[in-house]
Parts: C-alpha cells; structure tokens; sequence
C-alpha cells in the first residue's frame, strides 16, 4: 500500500503545516504500521510513504500531485495543507479519481465544492459559519443583560479573516449588537498598538479580532500590556494553538477564538496523549483532530471496501459513518458539518462553546477575568 | 537568429505540441512548467539582454495576467479575456515605462521589484474595501492540453518578434543604448521611447503567460498571483542561459526546471540547501550563462 502526499515543508505555509498537518500525518502511518498495516480483506499491508515539499507553491504543489499519482503511482493521496493548495489540486485528485479530504481548507464555497469535486470532502467548515457562531454566544448574554451591546472588531486583509468578519458582522446585527469600531489591517502587521488603542476608545463590551496567528499573539499582548479588559475577548486563527496557551499561561483564560475540542471525551484525551508521545507536542485545538480524523475514516473506508477501489472508497467516504477521535461522524454532501464553531480557554483547556447543543458544549465563562501581569 | 534557424525553431515546437497525446499526467505537467518558463525568460531576455536593465516586474505582469483571468474568466469568452489582459498589462507596462525608464542602474531594479509588492497592494486594498472577499475562483472549461498548446503558441510568436526586432532599427537602436545611452543618444535615438517600446512589448507576453496559467490552480489571491520568488526565477534562469542570444533564456530554463523537479523529488526535505549550492555553483563555474560557455568551447573548437 502505497500513500503519498506533498505538504508545505517550506515557505509561508511551514509554520501552519507543521504544526497541523505534518505531525497527524506521521502519527497516523506509525500507528497503522506497528497494528501490521491496513486490513484488506483478511491480510494486513504495511504502509509506504512518499512525500514532497510543495514549498507553499502552487504550482509545485500541481507537480508534486501529478507526480505521486502518474508517475510513483501511489494507491492514496493524502491532502496538502491550506485553502489554496488544496483548491490548486482538487481538479488533478478529481480527474484522476483519488478520494481528497481536505482538513485544513476553510471556504465559504464549501457547499459548491463538494457538488462540483464529488470526490472532494471539505472537512473545517467556512469562515462565514465560525463568524455567525459568535452571535449564538453573545445573543443570550445579552438577553441576560449580561453584557452590553457594543462591539469592537479588526480583522485582518486575507482570506480567512474577511470571510470570518463577514459572517460576523450579520450575524452580530442580527443578535442586536452594534459596532462602534470596524477596521481591517493588512497582513504581517506588526504593531498593533495603535490600532488596538483606536478600538478600546468606545470602551466596548465585546472585543473580536479576525486575526492569523502571528497578529493574534501580538494582539493578545497588546491588550494585556495596555490593560484593555473587554467582556469578551475573541481572536482569531492560533487562538486554539498549544503555544497560545504557553505564551499566556493563566491569562489565556476566558479568551474565544474559532473551533475548540471536546476535551471531556476520553478518544480526544486519549489522541492527545499519542500526538504528544510521538510528536514532543501537544495537538492544536483547530484542525489538528480533524486532520486526524480524517485519516481515520480514510482507513476505516479501505478496510470496509478491503481492496484499493478508489472509487468505492470515496463511495463510502460519501455516505458511511465514522468513528473517530472527535466523535461520530457523517458528512453530509461531502461537507463535515458537525463542527465546534467557538471555543473558550477554560481551566488551561479550550473548550467548545456551539454549537450548544454538541455533546460536550460548555457554556461560555463571562466577564473574562482581567489581564494579571505577566 | 537567423531566418532558417527561426524555421527550425519553429518546427521542433510544433513537433512538441504533440506532448499530451503521449502523456497527460506528470510529463504533461512538467511540460507546462518549462514552456511557462520559457516564455518568461525569454521575454524578459528581450528586453533586458540588449538594454541591460534589469528588470524584477515579471511577477507584476504575471500577476496582472492571472488576476484578469480571475475577475473576467467567467464574464467573457477566452478569447476575450486574453486580450482584455494584454490590453490592461500594455498600459500598466507603457505609464511603468514612462514613470521609471529614465531612472538607471540600481534604481529601476528597486522600483521594479516594488512594482509587484505596489500592485499586489493595490488589489488586496480594493478586494477587502470594495467586494468584501479575498481569494478568486477560476473554473474554467480549459484543460492542461489547452494551456500547454497556448504556451507553446505564444514562445513561437515570440521567437518570431524577436528574430524580427533584432533585424530591426528598434533592434539596432537598443543594442546601441546598452552599449552607451549616451552615446546613443548623440547620434539622434529617442532612447526614451525605444526603451518604452520594448519594454510593453516583453510585459505583454508576462501578462498573457500569467493569464494562460491562471486557469491551472482553481484559486488565486493576490499572494499567489504576484510572488516574488517569480521574478526572482526568472532571472536566474535567464542569466544561467544567456541573455545576449534569443534562445540563450531556454538553455537556462531547461536545465534550472529538470533540477528544481529532480531536486525536489528525491531531497525534499533538503531542497533549499542544494538549490543555493548549485546557485553559487552556476555564478562560480557559468558566469557568462550556458550560450557563452558553448560560444567558448566554440572558439576553441575552431582555433
């Protein structure tokens, strides 16, 4: 059994990679392998692995793609990390009729994608439904008259953070709330004192920032240095990462951001225990056990259909059902639509908030304590 | 090149055109990968190589290319959006020209490199503030044949201008200008102009290479449409060719593209560490590209 995949060992998309996608994947091969492999039929098949640095490329990543399926002509592809590669490939994997399971692409033309690649799953959800989450944590605390009605958000000028602001923005105005602070800030900033000032002005209750990891870590340290203590306090991408934790420690607490875990599930707690013994680390809280996931109903589809018939596999990727490390799962028109949409650090773990109804919801911990000094 | 050689040229490309009916998966791809360098090379050789500015705009113009694609694909016919492209880029390029072919030396390659983080810029600002979506969808009915084949087109049709230019008074014109400006202008050239002409006529064919190559990755947005390591590509293969020979580019472009793809498929986890030995290598060892290398054992060959 052969399984391939190119992934962004350098370039822009390293640091994202790296932390996502390339250590599920090793953990995943190691496990199947040390159990004797795949089960197909009645005999097991150890896994051989090729793999490509794609170098954040698009059309590296093109290459790298064509190259495992035409000429190693591996049996599997596994998928490379982030929207855009996984979109540059998805023709390539849909022509050659290879299963894609996308665990890191995040887009608001999910649904679209799904029907046109059917071949294609898309497994993190789209900005625009991580956004509108927040407004179904924030409506009934308002209610409550648990907090006020205003709302601070900056958002960063790529991709994720528009799509996330703008599933935001609706949603919040839907819930009642108004913004006296709506600013974008291109990517790589690296000061954002002043803009973090300009929005603490209004002095409002609800804080958001559609940032990316290097913004949000900047972000959160300015709001602590300058004692900005909103209600809420929500960032964006990295939010959910193990080093946000470290970086803040006890100040990590109380702060939102997109997806979260089920922590209370003894799968997770248990996935966490072997990605920390194989990787040194511990999983982010984002895609990470999705990416996991994945891979898990990869195998578990090739062992139902016990030979390598791609297009059986993905048949059964369609339409069975799945356990995994985040639960049961059944997508639905190639759509994982059983997502943690907002998730809050709690007692140094970060938890899912909605949807509320999701087995292991918690409910959101409010005021968030005041920043202590570092 | 001389008109026989031009025919020749010419033949041994449409003898390549026949790639996809033999292969039309990795060989293909590869395929693609060179011809889109080839292109690139070259023109930025035609207008660099006889005027000796050099030039880091080729990701702009690509980029101008592909996003024109992105926004106008879907809206009009093929046809219609290449030539939409190359009407866009050939004024970007000619207000460039004006704007910055009197600045010389360091200066034009400073400017030209911000060219494409300036554009890039200017896209992203009016994504975010006007449609409110970064990120474009290029679903377009073109197959890898397809844009191979329009590759392969336009390299022939730059063979053709530029074995035309060389003969040219424009030609002569700019082989006088990067030996002297000075000099060039004492004995009546508009050099201004000259330069200005030449230098929209090598954007042109960036812009349609970057349009031809947008359908290929389904998305775009402006970090992949207007990447540096392009420019920066480009120019190394063109220098490790030759600049001073029309097809001096291609002898650069092949050999760089087979050891990207060597490189990276069987050290990928070292890629960038022999990418920049075999660079010094090639400055160390070539430093008159691939065409003065066989130039040289020529000459030897004949004494």
């Amino acid at each position: 059994m052969r399984i391939g995949y190119a992934v962004s060992k350098t370039g822009p998309n390293a640091g994202g990679a790296s932390i996502t996608t390339i250590p599920n994947y090793e953990l995943w091969v190691k496990e199947v392998n040390a159990a004797g492999g795949l089960r197909l039929g009645d005999r097991r098949v150890p896994i051989q692995v090729t793999e490509y640095d794609d170098r954040s490329l698009s059309e590296d990543c093109v290459r790298a793609v064509e190259r495992l399926i035409n000429q190693d002509r591996v049996d599997f592809v596994l998928s490379p990390w982030g929207t855009a590669l996984n979109l540059a490939v998805a023709p390539i994997f849909n022509r050659a009729g290879y299963p894609q399971l996308a665990a890191t692409a995040v887009t608001d033309r999910a649904p679209e994608l799904g029907r046109r690649w059917t071949n294609s799953f898309w497994m993190l959800g789209t900005g625009q439904g991580a956004g509108a989450g927040l407004a179904e944590v924030l409506g009934p605390l308002k209610q409550a008259g648990r907090i006020g009605d205003t709302v601070a958000l900056i958002s960063v000028s790529d991709g994720f953070g528009i799509e996330l602001a703008n599933g935001m923005r609706p949603a919040l105005q839907r819930a009642g709330f108004r913004l006296t602070y709506d600013r974008a800030y291109p990517v790589g900033t690296q000061d954002m004192a002043p803009i973090l000032a300009e929005a603490a002005r209004g002095n409002p209750d609800v804080f958001v920032a559609c940032s990316y990891s290097p913004d949000t870590l900047a972000i959160t340290e300015q709001a602590r240095v300058s004692g900005f203590n909103p209600k809420v306090f929500y960032t964006g991408v990295g939010t959910a990462f193990p080093l946000f934790k470290q970086r803040f420690g006890a100040n990590a607490e109380g702060v939102m951001g997109v997806s979260g875990v089920d922590a209370s599930s003894p799968r997770f707690q248990d996935y966490l225990r072997r990605h920390q013994a194989s990787a040194g680390r511990e999983p982010d809280r984002w895609a990470s056990a999705i990416t996991f996931a994945s891979l898990e109903m990869l195998q578990q589809a090739i062992e139902r259909v016990g030979r390598i018939d791609r297009a059986a596999v993905t048949r059964e990727l369609q339409t069975g059902s799945f356990e995994t490390v985040i639960g049961a799962v059944k997508l639905q028109n190639n759509l994982l639509t059983d997502l943690w949409q907002v998730g809050q650090w709690q007692d140094g773990e970060f938890y899912g908030l909605v949807p509320t109804n999701k087995a292991g919801a918690r409910q959101a911990m409010l005021p968030k304590p005041a920043w202590r000094a570092a | 090149m001389s008109r026989n050689a031009l025919i020749f040229a010419l033949l041994v490309l449409a003898a390549l055109s026949a790639v996809p009916w033999l292969d039309s998966g990795f060989w293909l791809a590869l395929s693609i990968n060179i011809a889109q360098y080839a292109v690139l090379a070259t023109a930025w050789a035609v207008f660099s190589g006889p005027t000796r500015y050099v030039s880091l705009a080729t990701a702009a113009f690509f980029g101008i290319g592909a996003y024109t694609v992105a926004v106008l694909g879907e809206a009009l016919p093929w046809p219609a959006v290449l030539a939409a492209a190359g009407v866009i880029g050939v004024l970007v390029s000619l207000l460039v020209g004006f704007a910055t072919l009197r600045l010389s030396g360091v200066y034009f390659v400073v400017f030209t490199f911000g060219l494409a983080e300036l554009i890039r810029q200017l896209v992203t600002w009016f994504e975010v503030n006007v449609t409110r979506t970064i990120g474009r969808y290029v679903f377009l009915d073109i197959t890898q044949a397809q844009i191979y084949w329009q590759l392969l087109g336009l390299f022939g049709l730059l063979l053709i201008l530029g074995t035309w230019l060389r003969a040219s008074r424009l030609g002569f014109a700019l082989r006088v200008i990067g030996e002297d400006e000075m000099v060039a202008r004492h004995v009546g050239i508009d050099t201004a102009r000259a330069k200005i002409a030449l230098f929209a006529l090598s954007a042109l064919f960036m812009i349609l290479t970057g349009a031809v190559m947008a359908p290929r990755w389904t998305y775009l947005d402006p970090a992949i449409a207007f990447n540096p390591t392009t420019s920066f590509q480009v120019l190394i293969m063109a220098l490790l060719g030759g600049v001073h020979a029309l097809l001096g580019p291609l002898l650069g472009v092949v050999p760089m593209a087979l050891l990207f793809e060597v490189l990276s498929a069987n050290f990928p986890n070292h890629f960038s560490i022999l990418l920049g030995a075999v660079f010094m290598l090639v400055v160390y060892a070539v430093p008159r590209g691939v065409i003065g290398l066989l130039a040289r054992t020529q000459r030897r060959r004949v004494a």
